[in-house]
């Protein structure tokens, strides 16, 4: 396709339509974050406040944090969300990036076969599988293991897909100047192909360690004992027990929301990079 | 590790300092040298394909398969001891009222969300479009949602719907004293249930859904508008094409195959609504009175509480037919894209 230019760069000055859209803009940026805001200030409110529409509190207090944090396993489950989400962010970068360069870079016979398996396992919905996965995982004892928990999400296909796409991009001379030059077949994927496709590796990676982070339907049925839930469990557990009060639920809910925002505003760019790249090439 | 003799020739060793027959033609050594490095190649790609095929064999396709298996037998831990039933569970699904309610809810939840946010989604983006210095800041406020663990966050909207002192019923409570004072108490409006009506509680909780993955479309729906050609706009405005006719003839025909690429993800996403439900009314799930239950939700009480396996199978590929069809009728709609 030729290159045209897009519609990126309006060249008006501020009009009447700017100025609305400005406005209507920072209207709904209020509703888009107001749940956070209020359940921030409401975490930092005493119980006897809790029940007052002021928006902030006239005391301010870490109580609520405290509670949560030392009275429940709330160290631990942070600690194994991010085992997970660790161990299935190296899987998926080394695995997908190594799949979607043998897909594209290396000629073998049934490749599109290959390919074509692997897009199929899109088609099947997580419910569908938990089932036997947990058949599974009583039957070889992966209940309340780290594996248990990290296995569905090893390779997911999506991501195969994007890496497949970053691959393509690249020249094939590069590779068959490698060859030439004796590099082994894994040294080519690792040497030559990896780094060019760090773009890519950076979106795949934050954007499937917050898909992991925040993963419910699987661990709440993998993880039956306490210390082995992850934030989101434990946190929606806790709650549950908690019963209405809403200021201790408030403070686990921030605790479980905070971190993935914090970590969403400083890698934004990646993110939504990797939303797009899945969305508008996929 | 400890290393053996026989493995460092074998891997570091460049194939053409390999000993060669001296009376060998040239042709054929290119040939056979051709020939092997194609051998090689294929080699190479199913072993850096092992560890991955098996993993979609065993925990993904085997699993797939498995689950059709599961419908068709009465559960027993020991795979002999289960029974074949046949399509027994099917025929107790069609008959199954609780099963009827969640997949009415499930399908209207996709009526209330995916419109919502085909709407609101490209409505943002077209706003977002056409402000230009703080677009990346209101970008990713929008989609901040998105990012945040759905159980959490369900949580939130469940304390503000709250009846007696949740946000939205103090702030209608203050409103209606407001415009009384003032005289003009038609205006009032009474504190709603939300939650605990069986009326309200879908569409409240089909809210917190559009809030939180809203901004997924907003990413895309940007993403498509940048795509656009600017000469397009240019033209149909020395046609004399205004504000509304340039959207309407030209940027919805041009979004067509990313509006329907956001059709197909958001309808999957609520077709299989799971988190918000359960953790939004976490003492009775799926209620009141079965009023938000889902289908993934129905399909988790019976597999994981009254470890009723195979009519819960059942249920999970009713739900993969469901996604099935619904995927290839709204792909059969991609199939008529616009070329330009």
């Amino acid at each position: 396709m030729v290159e045209l230019e897009t519609f990126g760069e309006p060249r008006r000055r501020p009009t009447a339509a700017t100025v609305v859209a400005y406005v209507l803009l920072t209207l709904g940026t209020v509703v888009m974050f107001f749940p956070f805001v209020w359940m921030l200030l409401s975490a930092f409110k005493p119980i006897r406040e809790i029940f007052q529409l002021t928006l902030l509190p006239h005391t301010w207090t870490l109580d609520n944090f405290r509670q949560v944090l030392f009275q429940t396993a709330f160290p631990r489950w942070f600690l194994n969300s991010l085992v997970v989400a660790a161990i299935s962010t190296v899987s998926v970068l080394f695995f997908c990036s190594l799949v979607g360069y043998t897909l594209t870079r290396l000629r073998f016979p049934g490749r599109d076969l290959v390919f074509l398996i692997i897009l199929s396992t899109l088609m099947v919905p997580t419910e569908m599988l938990v089932i036997p996965w947990y058949v599974m995982s009583t039957q070889y004892g992966w209940v309340n293991t780290y594996w248990g928990l990290a296995f569905p999400g090893l390779i997911p296909a999506f991501g195969v897909f994007l890496m497949r796409q970053f691959f393509q991009t690249l020249p094939r001379d590069l590779f068959d100047a490698g060859r030439v030059d004796g590099v082994s077949e894994f040294g080519l994927f690792w040497r030559i192909g990896l780094p060019l496709v760090r773009p890519g590796l950076a979106a795949l990676g934050i954007f499937n360690f917050v898909g992991n982070w925040n993963a419910f339907l699987w661990p709440l049925i993998i993880a039956k004992s306490a210390s082995m839930r992850t934030v989101p469990v434990g946190v929606a557990l806790f709650s549950g027990e908690a019963s209405t009060a809403w200021n201790l639920i408030m403070a686990a809910s921030a605790l479980a929301i905070v971190p993935v925002l914090l970590v969403f505003f400083v890698f934004q760019r990646q993110i939504i990079e990797g939303v797009v790249l899945t969305g508008v090439k996929g | 590790m400890r290393r053996r003799p026989h493995d460092a020739p074998r891997s570091s060793a460049p194939r053409s300092s390999a000993p060669r027959p001296p009376d060998a033609p040239d042709r054929s050594r290119r040939r056979r040298r051709a020939l092997s490095l194609s051998t090689r190649e294929a080699i190479w790609a199913y072993v850096f394909l092992l560890l991955p095929l098996a993993f979609y064999a065993f925990l993904r396709i085997y699993p797939a398969i498995q689950s059709f298996d599961l419908s068709l037998h009465r559960w027993h831990v020991d795979p002999a001891q289960r029974t074949f039933l046949g399509l027994a569970y099917y025929r107790e699904l069609i008959g199954d009222p609780k099963l009827h309610r969640a997949l009415t809810n499930t399908l209207l939840y996709a009526a209330i969300v995916v419109p919502s946010q085909l709407v609101l989604g490209l409505g943002i983006a077209v706003l977002l479009q056409s402000v230009r210095r703080l677009r990346p800041l209101f970008r990713a406020i929008y989609f901040s949602p998105y990012v945040t663990p759905a159980a959490a966050v369900a949580w939130v909207w469940g304390w503000m719907y709250s009846v007696n002192f949740g946000v939205f019923n103090t702030a209608l409570i203050a409103w209606s004293d407001f415009v009384t004072r003032l005289g003009l108490a038609w205006l009032s409006i009474p504190p709603q249930a939300f939650l605990s009506d069986p009326k309200q509680a879908l569409p409240s909780v089909a809210a917190v859904v559009v809030w939180q993955q809203l901004g997924f479309q907003v990413v895309i729906f940007l993403a498509g508008l940048q795509g656009v050609p600017r000469m397009f706009y240019d033209a149909a405005a020395i046609d004399g094409a205004n504000a509304f006719q340039r959207f309407r003839f030209v940027t919805l025909p041009l979004l067509n195959p990313v509006m329907v690429f956001s059709v197909i993800i958001s309808t999957i996403a609520t077709l299989q609504l799971f988190d918000q439900v359960v953790n939004i009314n976490f003492t009775d799930q799926g209620g009141p009175l079965n009023a938000t239950l889902t289908i993934a939700l129905y399909m988790y009480q019976l597999a994981f509480s009254r470890f009723q396996i195979g009519y819960a199978s059942a249920v999970t590929v009713l739900l993969f037919v469901l996604i099935l069809t619904v995927t290839l009728i709204q792909l059969r709609l991609l199939q008529r894209r616009v070329e330009y």
